[in-house]
């Protein structure tokens, strides 16, 4: 037998400041991208790093990814975040190199 | 403060305890939704690489479309409050709250798909296609805008489904049947969502043969893991909003 906590122990007020905070960075993207003070390169960057802030909140906080036991936890992060390392790697390097010394 | 609930697995030792410490349902959504997080990755990279290495990309994204997009991500965060609200509901034995909260997430998701579909056909009307665009000689915009867009999309009304399902039960299919009857009259021929909206059709059958061969009533587990999809095709577009929308702006 075996004992699961269904469970997560946040409250409502905790939900509401996510929410906010989610809400707030999508405001922060949407006037970085109207103002476009950065390089495509740059913003792009930038966007995918509120992006990953927003990833974050939702999995540990919505979706209690904070809440699972640590074994459950990196697991899923690690292997997910090693494909995704992979792909940025070799993709935005490439594509990097084709626009700054143009297709060999 | 929310209610702590036990859920007690007796498995007489005839099992080992679950590896990762939770019931083998919510092990199996997670599991499905990291394979599904490499699909959409390889979507948003395909998209990003063609943007980043085509310096003519076409931004033909406006005030309008931009405002719109916006709305679209605010039903869609808002969509997770809700959803997670329900699944608060549901743990503490509430019945009535947890089926008006899923309600509401489906309200916001249905809006988001509704804005989406509006989005699509003013590009279409503007001459877009998967293989072209009137903006600029970058074939692949169409394409991987398209493809990626509508993935979500697909995802978005399947979870629509999916909670419609959890919510209401059977109650649930002569609605999904009404509402496909609606969409498909209303639509014009000539629009891509007279043929797209066969996907409710084909969801009302899918949930018929759930419902039907192996009925139940839905607990604070399966509004759990319900709850993780729908969070995951939130969470999704937090990435195709910049993305596709903001690095696309035409200030």
């Amino acid at each position: 037998m075996h004992d699961v906590t269904a469970g997560h122990g946040e409250s409502k007020a905790t939900y509401l400041w996510v929410w906010g905070a989610l809400l707030l960075l999508t405001a922060v993207e949407v006037v970085l991208a109207y103002k476009q003070v950065l390089q495509p390169v740059q913003m792009l960057e930038f966007l995918l790093v509120l992006s990953v802030i927003k990833a974050g909140l939702i999995t540990m906080y919505f979706m209690h990814l904070k809440a699972e036991v640590p074994r459950m936890r990196w697991l899923l992060t690690i292997s997910v975040t090693a494909c995704f390392a992979l792909m940025w790697i070799f993709f935005f390097r490439d594509a990097d190199r084709i626009v700054t010394l143009g297709v060999k | 403060m929310a209610t702590v609930q036990h859920v007690v697995h007796d498995t007489h030792g005839e099992f080992e305890p679950s590896l990762f410490g939770t019931y083998s349902k919510k092990t199996g959504m997670w599991l499905f939704l990291a394979s599904d997080s490499l699909t959409f990755g390889a979507l948003l990279f395909a998209y990003s690489y063609g943007r980043i290495s085509n310096p003519a990309w076409p931004t033909p994204f406006g005030k309008e479309s931009i405002a719109n997009a916006t709305i679209m991500t605010a039903c869609l965060l808002s969509s997770s409050l809700t959803m997670v609200l329900a699944v608060m509901a549901a743990n503490r034995g509430d019945k009535s709250w947890t089926r008006n909260w899923l309600l509401a997430t489906m309200f916001f998701g249905a809006a988001f798909t509704v804005l989406h579909g509006m989005e699509w056909t003013r590009l279409i009307a503007d001459k877009m296609t998967p293989s072209g665009n009137p903006w600029s000689a970058v074939p692949l915009f169409g394409g991987t805008f398209f493809t990626l867009t509508g993935m979500h999309m697909l995802h978005v009304t399947i979870g629509v489904i999916y909670l419609g399902v959890i919510a209401l039960r059977k109650k649930f299919l002569p609605i999904l049947l009404g509402l496909w009857l609606i969409g498909w009259l209303v639509t014009p021929a000539d629009n891509i969502f007279h043929l797209g909206v066969h996907v409710l059709l084909i969801g009302a059958i899918v949930s018929a043969v759930i419902l039907f061969l192996k009925p139940k009533d839905y607990d604070a587990n399966d509004v759990e893991v319900s709850g993780l999809y729908w969070h995951f095709v939130d969470l999704v577009w937090m990435f195709i909003f910049p993305l596709v929308y903001l690095m696309s702006t035409k200030v």
